[in-house]
């Protein structure tokens, strides 16, 4: 079974809820579901697989707008990467773990305005510039101090396709050279004209807004799919995180793309794409929560020698492993938390005891060092702490909910925690510390499903460097998880790698992800698809982009789901004590 | 008959090149704009509100006696040298009315008037937005939102209910967007209207009718968003007018050079008040400059993150583990972090105070609402929260005083601020939280 059905969490009390939620944590640990069943080892190697997509999925159409990093690495692919503003888009609230999901229900803000306009002026005064406007306008004009409407009109078709994700009508050509030639002859400026015009490109709403359309769907009478253009900026959303390249829309102009066929073709040259490393970057930066990283700071006075650098080194080295095991290796999702691999550069060496080489180099963990797995990694250990401490707490919670997809149900609210900082108490660590939580009985539900995960990793501080001792007591670091016993942090690990949930979190984030906005309860047989999907493949992660990619339920659509109405009381999650 | 408007000036001035215009052409483009700024006539009153996160130590906060010769509190004592610029206002409360979000629903009360159903979803625009849309049309920001927190993601204002307002959190960028290069200094000697932009106003206006296209292939809910997409063109369309436009002169505009290096992240409280002192300073000059109207300002988001320098839980978790002084009757920590947090309001009411403005100063003409999320923190309460008022508001509101709310709801002020920007409104807020009375004792 899928544990944590959001729903039916939502309706119980909080003392119940955190029985529900143990309950289903168990549960999900002992579940035989179709994921479980097929390990990655015997994976079937023939090409016909045996898993099936069941009948009737599909997502909803959505209006998206494009975040501020989709926005970036297309205009540096249109533009090349020396045309780079840095334009602060508003980012958006993180929906169902992920910002993406939030992109598909965030409003425009006057502000928004502004950055787009501001952003916009900046990539054009760029392009049009004397060192730029030679290689990225093809054409010359016949006098520079006057409109030239076919060198601007070939420009901004050429242009406009990549930057609408698809061809220009004939009315918005039109509409938009004339603007350039109007300019052109009040400046006086052939290319200060095109810039005004291709400002206004990207200030557009068909830029700045991703607007999924669909129509009927020959193989599946009385179904709707996403047109091809839809279909092409969906696909290359997911797996670059850019907007569609030439290639991908020449696809969907021949209505290649709609086959079957030529879709498992674009889908594998997408896949073949070193494109794909920032798209795996962003995906997991997303569900990893690593925008926190843009406000990190450290207590000066606990940490004085953590930096600027090692927080965006830390985010880095993780980032780098990702793609590295995933993407460049091919190797097994759930080898992510037990890999002795990383790559460090001189600020995390430092934190991780260890001669400073310039620049980034691949290091191997030796195996007596209790570094295994991304969740040893001075990133999350360091992102999930305190400013001055670590938090077990918060690093369980985080455990549960980023990795397992499980969702911590906040503590009643007139709790009393002050206890926790009784100034008698005996305790040194804080596995003695958090010993309140246990003996409350409104706390204990739910600090006994995240604090001995955060417990395990009390081996590490508050900057993520290793330490066998808290004010001269010996850390105990062993634990359990739904079940499993672990006795260090390297088998947490290896107890995470074997917990069903962890595989499945991944599909459910990345399936909401793909089709771009939260999903519903009757997503579960598509999900289960996937699971199975991802299973056979050996957890291989391209290998469940490509399923996505290429499910209907990536393709056609459906109705959107009803809203979410009111929820009870216990909502919040902000109230923990840590 | 021959109408002057602004449009056919700029045409006439841009058909002819790009020209210096004079100052007399120029009292013709105000007209109608409500701006009000020269001849004696009264300044404008702009509205503002500012945040701070985790409430109060009743015990040592809350003043003995009421109306204009309380005695400043122990942990108000930061507070005292701008006493009289302010009212504090004690006993209100914010009523749950079902759901309860324990950092969230106090403050969204307060500023929207109902009580959320979800949690960081508010139940519609904040009070700043209804006040802009009245009030801050005119000007070259509709509003303007700052954060001390140095985090974008921080949070005081929403358009709609899934529409937050962007936070500025780097007062390195937040001064270029004010006084950077599309800043019109209105005390310039000359004025030159740039061409481009009136070319760049005409091109925009070639893709905001791609909307329709849009508007025919989205649901209501989508529909929604491609509107305030088109209310965004149309702001920046009036930007763009503004940069044609002579401004007119303003003795309390005088914009300080850009900040040589952007703020220190970080979240100790120091840390949080240089930011908060750099953001105020802009937000100060940007509305003496007459930028805006409407301005927001958070030390803190809710579940505060403050640091204390040797001391490792930060503000949130103190208030929840940290144990009441028995001798103190309160907890110290706690009240260490609160002060800090006064200590800014202190330095935010002062900022206004300090520019000279007509006859007196910006804090005579504006009127600015402070608000939290609880009244104690550690249990999470919403009444007696407390909350204060700054500014007389172009004469129309007394302070120097302590208001006791007796137990009244927190709408009550959000619903009096709505009343003296001249909001045509019998009541606001919705169930318990419905307000249709007037904080009296604060107005003339």
């Amino acid at each position: 079974m899928r544990a944590f059905g959001k729903r039916n969490l939502r309706s119980a009390r909080p003392v119940s809820l955190a029985v529900a939620l143990l309950s289903a944590t168990a549960l999900a640990a002992c579940s035989g579901s179709a994921t479980n069943s097929v390990s990655a080892d015997k994976a079937p190697t023939a090409k016909v697989s045996s898993v099936q997509e069941p009948a009737g999925t599909g997502s909803t159409k959505r209006l998206r707008i494009l975040t501020e990093a989709q926005y970036l690495n297309t205009i540096g692919y249109v533009f090349g990467p020396d045309v780079r503003p840095e334009p602060h888009f508003p980012p958006a609230q993180r929906t169902d773990g992920l910002l993406a999901l939030g992109s598909s229900k965030a409003g425009v803000t006057n502000t928004s305005l502004e950055l787009y306009q501001k952003a916009a002026v900046t990539v054009s005064n760029m392009v049009v510039d004397p060192a730029h406007r030679n290689f990225l306008i093809k054409c010359k004009p016949v006098d520079e101090k006057k409109a030239d409407p076919a060198c601007a009109a070939s420009f901004i078709k050429e242009k406009g396709r990549l930057l609408y994700r698809r061809p220009l009508t004939a009315d918005e050509l039109s509409k938009i050279t004339a603007e350039a030639n109007k300019a052109a002859d009040r400046l006086n400026d052939f290319y200060a004209g095109l810039g005004v015009a291709l400002e206004a490109l990207l200030v557009s709403p068909n830029a700045v807004f991703v607007t999924e359309s669909s129509e009927p769907d020959p193989t599946h009478p009385g179904r709707e799919r996403l047109d091809a253009f839809s279909l092409a900026t969906r696909l290359s959303l997911f797996l670059w995180n850019a907007a569609p390249d030439d290639d991908v829309l020449k696809a969907a102009e021949s209505g290649e793309i709609q086959t079957p066929k030529g879709r498992a073709k674009v889908v594998a040259t997408m896949l073949a794409s070193k494109r794909l490393e920032t798209g795996v970057r962003a995906f997991f930066d997303d569900m990893f929560g690593f925008d926190d990283f843009n406000s990190l700071a450290k207590d000066s006075v606990a940490y004085p020698k953590f930096t600027g650098q090692m927080a965006a080194d830390a985010r880095e080295e993780t980032l780098r492993t990702v793609v590295d095991q995933l993407v460049v290796k091919k190797g097994d999702y759930r080898d992510l938390f037990t890999t002795h691999s990383t790559f460090i550069s001189p600020a995390v060496a430092q934190l991780y005891g260890l001669p400073a080489r310039p620049g980034w180099q691949a290091y191997e963990f030796p195996a007596d060092v209790p570094r295994a797995g991304i969740l040893t990694q001075v990133s999350f250990l360091t992102v999930h702490s305190h400013p001055g401490r670590t938090s077990p707490t918060l690093r369980g919670k985080a455990l549960r909910e980023i990795l397992l997809c499980q969702r911590v149900p906040p503590p009643p609210p007139n709790v009393d925690f002050s206890a926790v900082e009784d100034p008698k108490s005996p305790f040194k660590t804080a596995r003695g510390r958090l010993t309140f939580h246990q003996k409350n009985p409104a706390c204990a539900g739910c600090h006994k499903i995240m604090d001995p995960m955060g417990l395990a990793l009390e081996n590490f501080d508050g900057i993520g460097r290793y330490r066998t001792n808290e004010k001269g007591e010996e850390i105990d670091a062993s634990g359990a998880l739904d079940g499993k016993q672990f006795k260090n942090v390297a088998e947490l690990g290896r107890v995470l790698h074997d917990h069903p949930s962890l595989p499945q979190c991944l599909v459910r984030r990345a399936y909401t992800y793909g089709s771009g906005g939260p999903g519903s309860a009757d997503d579960k047989p598509t999900l289960d698809y996937f699971d199975a999907k991802f299973a056979e493949s050996g957890y291989k992660v391209p290998e469940l982009m490509r399923a996505i990619a290429l499910s209907n339920a990536f393709s056609l659509v459906t109705p959107p789901p009803a809203p979410v109405t009111n929820t009870a009381e216990g909502e919040a999650t902000t109230t923990v004590s840590k | 008959m021959f109408e002057l408007n602004r449009r056919r000036v700029l045409r006439g001035v841009l058909n002819g090149g790009a020209v210096t215009v004079g100052l007399p052409l120029l009292n013709v483009f105000l007209n109608g704009n409500g701006n009000a700024l020269a001849d004696g006539k009264p300044m404008p009153v702009r509205f503002g509100t500012w945040f701070w996160g985790l409430g109060m130590s009743k015990s040592i906060f809350v003043p003995k006696t009421t109306g204009a010769n309380y005695e400043i509190t122990e942990e108000m004592e930061a507070l005292r040298d701008v006493k009289k610029h302010f009212n504090v206002l004690t006993n209100l409360i914010a009523y749950r009315d079902g759901a309860f979000f324990c950092h969230y629903t106090g403050w969204v009360v307060a500023r929207a008037g109902a009580s959320p159903v979800l949690n960081n979803q508010a139940p519609g625009e904040t009070v700043d937005v209804t006040i802009a849309n009245q009030i801050g049309r005119s000007t070259r920001f509709k509003s303007l939102t700052a954060t001390a927190t140095g985090d974008v993601r921080s949070v005081v204002s929403y358009e709609n209910a899934t529409t937050p307002n962007p936070s500025e959190a780097s007062p390195l960028n937040f001064y270029t967007r004010l006084f950077g290069p599309d800043f019109q200094d209105p005390n310039a000697p000359s004025f030159t209207p740039s061409p481009r932009v009136m070319v760049r106003k005409s091109a925009l206006s070639a893709v905001s009718d791609q909307i329709q296209e849009l508007n025919k292939k989205v649901g209501a809910e989508d529909k929604i968003r491609l509107d305030q997409y088109f209310t965004g063109l149309r702001h920046l369309e009036q930007q763009f007018d503004q940069q044609l436009t002579k401004p007119e002169p303003l003795a309390a505009c005088h914009p300080a050079k850009a900040p040589k290096e952007d703020a220190k992240l970080g979240n100790l409280a120091e840390l949080v008040q240089i930011r908060h002192n750099m953001m105020t300073d802009l937000l100060v000059m940007a509305v003496a400059c007459d930028q805006t109207r409407v301005f927001n300002m958070a030390f803190s988001n809710a579940s505060s993150n403050t640091t204390k320098p040797g001391y490792d839980k930060p503000h949130h978790t103190c208030t929840h583990e940290e144990p009441r002084d028995e001798n103190l009757g309160y907890q110290p920590n706690a009240s260490w972090y609160v002060r800090r947090s006064f200590e800014s309001l202190a330095y935010f009411i002062g900022a206004f105070a300090k520019v000279k403005e007509g006859d007196g100063s910006l804090i005579d003409n504006v009127l600015i609402q402070a608000n939290t999320d609880v009244s104690n923190a550690r249990v999470h309460s919403l009444e007696e929260m407390p909350a204060f008022t700054a500014g007389r508001a172009g004469g129309k509101v007394k302070t120097g005083l302590h208001i006791d709310g007796k137990g009244g709801q927190i709408t009550r002020m959000s619903y009096t601020a709505m009343k003296v920007m001249g909001l045509d409104i019998n009541s606001w807020g919705t169930k318990s939280n419905q307000a249709s009375k007037e904080i009296s004792e604060m107005l003339v």
